[in-house]
């Protein structure tokens, strides 16, 4: 069956502050999503509220997920329901290695199915992670380091990538992935997550800041977004009209005042 | 009415059958423990630690041969640490030994790895030495002196010079009477190495038990021990114990402590680097919930140059449980050129825990590189976030979190199986 992400009328707050201002989006498995726009219109904060960040308060509106209401649900729900969040700083985990919390993600799938579930199986689990790995380009040496602790920025990414690759989302929100990668690290991280995108069927939302990472994950769509609003919707033209102009034309155009 | 006699040490020894030079140290370390006033909150050592609610009468000592015979142990308990090296196991109740089997390969090295009680019988020589000379005095407070008359079971260990036993020593001390006076004495002679767990351990219970322990780890030159002390006694029993390790030249001492059982604990610890190039590491994890209240003092002492000690002790608290770290530091005059690191880390589960930290340095030497750093902290959200965002739900997100917290400590403890065990416990305990 496929899913698919439709956001309606959402505004979202950070304590007092209101971020987002009436979002609607609908983001259907198989397709990509760009959402581009400058700092501060409220990307990431759509990002974290769809994630279930304690932090982000959904004012008004409506998210469904795969048909049912994705706003009631614990942040692991969000994930065992399909939906996945790259993150573009994604914290480190002391003591943790990344064997066994990727192992404990499966196990948690397994396990919310059926609670008697034993989980994956060493050497079947020692199978999956090597094949994914090797996908990515990722020394096997770091399963068995604490998850993201002392990682650069591009090995961060590429595990959140092997990540994406292990619980096998429906629909995926990638959070400035290319943010601090070099250009090598951009393209197998890139080549790496679009294949997935096409073996699985995925949807993704890919939110960035430029054109360069949709070189290697050609979107259908692309949306920008200016003071928590989405102010202009088309197709992969408008990344090369934003690269080419900027933001001013559609700052003028929807009479947003640029922040200091 | 007093529990803990003459009569009563005399009474001990004879169900024992010791010779007369230990029923003579018993009846002095008794004097000792006499003339020596209960500890009270005035005392530097027992300022966060009070013993007003403790009535230290009624537990009375434990005589050899009324242990119990149908005691339910857990099974793990007593097992083979691993499946390819046979080493020594050995299992007591209440001091009296159930189960006990050393390897052929240790044996013909000449390994001894016996009970206490056994080491008096048939190693008298060695006992005399080592036995409450070199590691914990009796003259060292209160406790040390009641144990030096009433100890009871317990671990002993001895390897040969330049033996290197490679199989390990695994010794459980299980109570079911509540009147624990286990002494453990390994010494590793010049060159040899060991690996040594001892794990002390009861069923919870309703009536107040006593642990009275020692524990003295004698490293000769050259040499290493690798020990294990795992607590997980019920949290009605009342613990005061007296360790010590000594390590002589180029010698190592890699030390763990892992407390997760009794009501209270007051422990004193002292690392003793004696010769150059002595090495030593004590490693602390403990959780503590309920009203548990844990107190220990730790000592590193540098009494030769170009030593290094590095001890690391981690806890979460959980409930109104308290936790009392006081650790020091001591580099004697001429012991230059030392290494010596302190670290208390305490995990709050509960805002109602409390976690005290007191580090100390008494430096006497000028060419010396001594830090400490204790901190405090909380589960971190965003990690739990990020756990979650996985799929993983947050029960298990704080379990892997608090396991996290603790895993470069349990990285420490040579056996899988027996880490795998204490983070179960731990599980349990976050509950």
């Amino acid at each position: 069956m496929s899913i698919a992400l439709e956001i309606k009328n959402l505004h979202a707050s950070i304590g007092e502050q209101p971020i987002l201002k009436g979002i609607d989006l609908l983001v259907k498995q198989g397709e990509i999503h760009a959402l581009m726009g400058p700092n501060g219109s409220g990307k990431s904060t759509l990002a974290y509220t769809l994630a279930g960040h304690p932090a982000y308060e959904p004012t008004a509106g409506q998210v469904i997920f795969g048909g049912e209401d994705l706003l009631e649900m614990e942040a692991d729900e969000r994930s065992r329901a399909g939906l996945f969040l790259a993150f573009q700083y994604p914290a480190a985990v002391p003591g943790v290695t990344l064997a066994k919390f990727l192992r404990q993600t499966i196990n948690s799938r397994r396990q919310a199915e059926n609670p008697e579930d034993k989980g994956i199986s060493i050497p079947a689990f020692r199978r999956l992670l090597t094949e994914k790995m090797d996908m990515l380009g990722i020394d096997h040496k770091f399963a068995g380091r604490y998850l993201n602790e002392g990682f650069s920025g591009g090995e961060k990414k590429r595990v959140e990538i092997l990540q994406m690759a292990t619980v096998e989302p429906k629909i995926a929100i990638m959070d400035e992935t290319d943010s601090g990668l070099d250009i090598d690290a951009l393209r197998i991280v890139s080549e790496g997550a679009m294949r997935l995108y096409r073996e699985m069927n995925m949807g993704a939302l890919v939110i960035t800041h430029y054109q360069r990472i949709l070189d290697y994950i050609k979107p259908d769509y692309v949306h920008i977004m200016m003071d928590g609003r989405i102010v202009e919707s088309g197709g992969p033209d408008l990344a090369l009209k934003l690269e080419e102009h900027g933001y001013d034309w559609l700052r003028e155009k929807h009479g947003v005042v640029e922040e200091a | 009415m007093t529990t803990f006699t003459k009569d009563a040490v005399e009474k001990l020894s004879a169900s024992l059958n010791e010779p007369a030079w230990m029923l003579e140290f018993r009846l002095k370390a008794f004097e000792i423990y006499e003339a020596t006033p209960m500890p009270t909150t005035k005392d530097e050592a027992w300022r966060r630690t009070n013993l007003r609610q403790l009535n230290f009468d009624e537990f009375g000592p434990s005589i050899n041969g009324d242990a119990a015979t149908d005691a339910v142990i857990p099974s793990y308990l007593g097992e083979q640490l691993t499946t390819d090296k046979a080493g020594g196991n050995l299992l007591q109740i209440d001091g009296v030994t159930k189960k006990y089997n050393l390897s052929d390969e240790l044996k013909a090295q000449g390994v001894i790895f016996c009970d206490m009680h056994e080491a008096v019988a048939q190693h008298p020589d060695l006992i005399k030495q080592y036995f409450m000379t070199k590691g914990v005095q009796v003259t060292e407070g209160k406790f040390a002196a009641l144990h030096g008359a009433f100890w009871c079971g317990g671990t002993f260990l001895y390897v040969p010079k330049n033996v290197k036993a490679d199989a390990p020593m695994h010794s459980v001390l299980w109570s079911e009477n509540g009147r624990t006076f286990t002494h453990t004495l390994a010494v590793v002679e010049t060159g040899a190495e060991a690996i040594l767990m001892d794990e002390y351990a009861s069923a919870e219970g309703e009536v107040p038990g006593l642990h009275n322990g020692v524990i003295e780890l004698l490293v000769g030159d050259n040499a290493s021990l690798v020990y294990a002390g795992l607590q997980d006694f019920g949290q009605n029993v009342w613990q005061f114990n007296h360790e010590r390790g000594r390590v002589g030249r180029d010698g190592k001492l890699d030390w763990v402590t892992s407390i997760m059982g009794t009501r209270l604990t007051k422990a004193f610890q002292t690392l003793e680097l004696d010769q150059q190039g002595a090495w030593g590491r004590m490693s602390g994890i403990f959780f503590t919930n309920g009203r548990q209240h844990l107190d220990m003092d730790t000592e590193q002492i540098h009494n030769a140059g170009d030593t290094v000690s590095d001890l690391l002790y981690k806890g979460a608290l959980k409930e109104k449980s308290r936790v009392v770290w006081q650790g020091m530091i001591k580099a004697l005059p001429g012991s230059q050129r030392i290494d010596g690191f302190q670290a208390n880390r305490n995990l709050m589960l509960d805002k109602t825990a409390r976690a005290d930290s007191i580090p100390g340095l008494e430096i006497e030497a000028d060419d010396v590189r001594c830090t400490h750093a204790s901190a405090v902290g909380k589960l971190d959200e965003e990690e739990l976030f990020y756990l979650m965002s996985r799929g993983i739900p947050r029960k298990t997100a704080v379990e892997m979190s608090v396991q996290g917290f603790f895993d470069p400590l349990m990285r420490r403890i040579p056996y899988e199986g027996i880490q795998e065990r204490i983070f179960g416990r731990i599980v349990e305990k976050i509950g």
